[in-house]
């Protein structure tokens, strides 16, 4: 991608550092010049919060650790050491488990508008992928520092989930039995638990550098899915994404200290706070909800093991999402069918996660199978059948033509006509 | 697409909601809301309530129930009971605390300090376990938010915006005021009772408290109905003893967010007025 400028050292020590270590021409052009579509609408600010509940996690996690005692008899009362004795550590940790839920629905958001404006398609394949790996560790670490207060969810949650390796056939037990270091979910696990709780999310911060590094070699996508033509349909990253960024990431700070103030257990099961007992098993298990959807796939199975490869492909089968949709047009506003279609397929997934909390049996099951189903439809049948069969709508020549013919582009509320400022 | 995104908002806290699972067989009743002096944004802790709760934790509850994680000195902590650190001191005082080992090797009895923990009744599970019919009467200190019942759809989307959030107390006063005469044909297994409110309705605690069996000096009604309140808001504050700071410090932190986004919103605009075709 051409830059509006290029990264002129103004300090005599810049200078003296840009000619040993270009660091502040890349953090210039990465996030000062790089430029832009001029067309994005607030969906795109999710990758900036994204990042901004990663560093909120890693601090709040770390400090959290350091009050912490990853040991079964130990646990539980550590945490709620921290909630009665640690100065502010009420907050810390409200924050940290509040934090994880706003982590995935700023994910879930930034997928769905993925998925809504084909931002998967040639060139952004390896992007999208990296995109899928980041969210398998975010469900990883979700899971691994939901065990670690060791309440009863906790404990039977853990249980389940590891449970799932004892579905493959012959390997199945002694998998279960590594993963648990002894024969049962215990201090072993626990430990491990945390010791990869902790390590992940500087894995995800890796990848999160991958995701932004290929972002920044393919550009971004925008709302009409065609490729900017020159700065004219662009406009530097700042101060215009990084003031819009910046105030999308204050507007849903507002939601998360909603949470995390006024309603910080509601995300959170009652059951987590009764310590873990292996003798006795909660009335439901059931996982937070932000696995949920996937939860009901893997019960709408009843063979354990398809049930389980259901749940993974479930996850698995959106990598390949580049090459099952076939349609050459990228933005679903273009897309009158695909258009329908998602908003169906959003339906399902929320659909899913309801029937996850809901007890299997009976009317719920028979509705996760349909839904299942479909979920999987969408995929392997109507995504690469839409491609030859939509009659798509002709798509502007420019995005600069788009944002001044329609006008109205999405977030801002009217058009004023101003002097053109080529920036 | 401003219906698609209505929608989208809409769905989103639809899938947030789901969180509240099912935790309680459907055929129990829902407790009755009680109104709680903490509840809401602007919630407090009612001191005089708090003290009361905490006679009857002291004289009915405690003979039975740990309440291992609460100090002596969180009762002079601000936002709770609101007793000095001198009437703290002189509560640790009327407990024994066992102590030790001492220089000779030896466990002893000593008056309790404000950095002690309340005492259990029971040494250990087992022996709680042999005092009380094979069940293990559950520690106090968290138990008001380990207790819950089932909101349904839609409440508990309106849950997130209502702020309600004390399933907890409402289920404890409701299953303190919940026995009475098992149903016609209810199979009551032998040594339980049954209970409205309680899951699967065979409850092993017997009616733990009577009308008048507590004496209280401000003249609240010594009734069960006013004592389950009173514990119920005293487990509560057990519970989670900085709602209260916690509450406050979000009102500023919200204020500061909204002055936060308002002003970077029209700092956004202003710099977005220079581009073409946006306002």
């Amino acid at each position: 991608m051409s830059g509006h400028s290029t990264y002129q050292p103004q300090s005599a020590f810049m200078k003296w550092m840009e000619s040993r270590l270009p660091i502040g021409g890349l953090i210039h052009s990465s996030f000062v010049a790089y430029p832009t579509p001029r067309n994005l609408n607030y969906w795109w600010t999710f990758g900036g919060i994204l990042s901004f509940m990663l560093a909120v996690q890693i601090v709040t996690g770390i400090v959290l650790a350091m009050h912490y005692t990853p040991h079964e008899t130990l646990a539980f009362n550590s945490v709620e050491t921290i909630m009665r004795d640690v100065n502010y550590g009420w907050l810390l940790r409200y924050l940290h488990s509040n934090g994880a839920s706003m982590f995935f629905i700023a994910v879930y958001i930034h997928m769905f508008r993925g998925m809504y404006y084909g931002s998967y398609k040639a060139p952004r394949e390896v992007l999208w992928i990296l995109g899928v790996i980041l969210y398998l560790l975010m469900m990883a670490t979700g899971f691994l520092g939901y065990t670690l207060p060791w309440g009863q969810m906790s404990f039977w949650g853990a249980t389940v989930i590891t449970n799932f390796f004892s579905a493959f056939p012959g390997i199945g037990e002694p998998l279960v039995t590594w993963l648990w270091g002894g024969y049962a979910v215990g201090n072993p696990t626990l430990n491990r638990f945390f010791s990869l709780h902790y390590l992940l999310p500087f894995v995800i911060a890796g990848v999160v550098v991958l995701h932004v590094w290929a972002l920044h070699v393919v550009g971004q996508n925008n709302p009409t899915g065609i490729e900017p033509k020159g700065d004219r349909d662009t406009v530097p990253f700042t101060p215009y994404a990084t003031l819009k960024d910046s105030f999308f990431i204050a507007a849903f700070c507002l939601m998360f200290a909603w949470f995390v103030f006024y309603t910080p257990n509601y995300l959170g099961h009652a059951d987590n706070y009764i310590p873990a007992n292996p003798a006795v098993t909660p009335q439901h298990i059931v996982p937070e909800w932000y696995y949920l959807p996937f939860y009901a796939i893997l019960r709408a199975i009843p063979n354990k093991l398809l049930g389980v490869l259901a749940l993974f492909g479930s996850i698995i089968i959106l990598a390949f999402l580049p090459w099952l949709d076939t349609s050459k047009v990228r933005s679903a506003r273009y897309r009158p069918l695909y258009r329908q279609f998602f908003w169906v397929f959003f339906a399902v997934c929320i659909g899913l996660g309801w029937l996850g909390a809901k007890p299997a049996e009976g009317g719920y099951v028979l509705a996760a199978r349909v839904l299942t189903t479909y979920y999987f439809a969408h995929f392997i049948i109507i995504l690469p059948l839409l491609g030859i069969f939509e009659k798509t709508k002709p798509l502007p020549n420019s995005i600069s033509e788009s944002v001044l013919k329609e006008g109205v582009p999405i977030g801002a509320p009217a058009p004023a006509p101003s002097p053109a400022a080529k920036v | 697409m401003t219906l698609h995104r209505t929608f989208c908002a809409l769905a989103t806290a639809a899938a947030l909601s789901i969180a509240t699972a099912p935790a309680f067989a459907a055929e129990t009743p829902q407790p009755p809301r009680q109104a709680w002096s903490f509840s809401g944004p602007f919630g407090k802790y009612d001191q005089a309530q708090l003290q009361r709760g905490f006679k009857v934790y002291k004289e009915v509850c405690s003979s039975c129930h740990a309440m291992s994680l609460v100090s002596f000195r969180n009762l002079a902590e601000p936002g709770g009971l609101g007793y000095s650190a001198g009437q703290a001191q002189a509560i640790a005082t009327g407990y024994q605390i066992k102590d030790g080992p001492n220089d000779s090797g030896d466990m002893f009895e000593r008056p309790g300090r404000l950095a002690d923990r309340f005492p259990s009744p029971f040494p250990n599970d087992n022996a709680a376990r042999a005092a009380n019919g094979g069940t293990v009467p559950p520690d106090f200190s968290v138990l008001a938010k380990a207790r819950t019942y089932e909101r349904g759809f839609p409440t508990f989307v309106f849950d997130i915006f209502t702020q309600y959030q004390e399933q907890g107390p409402d289920y404890i006063h409701a299953l303190l005021m919940g026995y009475e005469e098992a149903p016609q044909g209810f199979a009551l297994p032998e040594g339980a009772h049954y209970n409205k409110y309680f899951p699967g309705h065979a409850i092993a605690m017997p009616p733990p408290i009577s009308d008048g069996q507590v004496t209280y000096e401000d003249g609240s009604p010594e009734t069960i109905d006013q004592y389950g309140k009173d514990i119920s808001a005293f487990m509560m504050w057990a519970a989670e003893p900085h709602m209260i700071q916690r509450k406050r410090l979000g009102l500023q932190v919200m204020l500061f967010l909204l002055l936060l986004t308002g002003l970077l919103y029209f700092t956004k605009k202003k710099v977005w007025s220079s581009v073409e075709g946006h306002a």
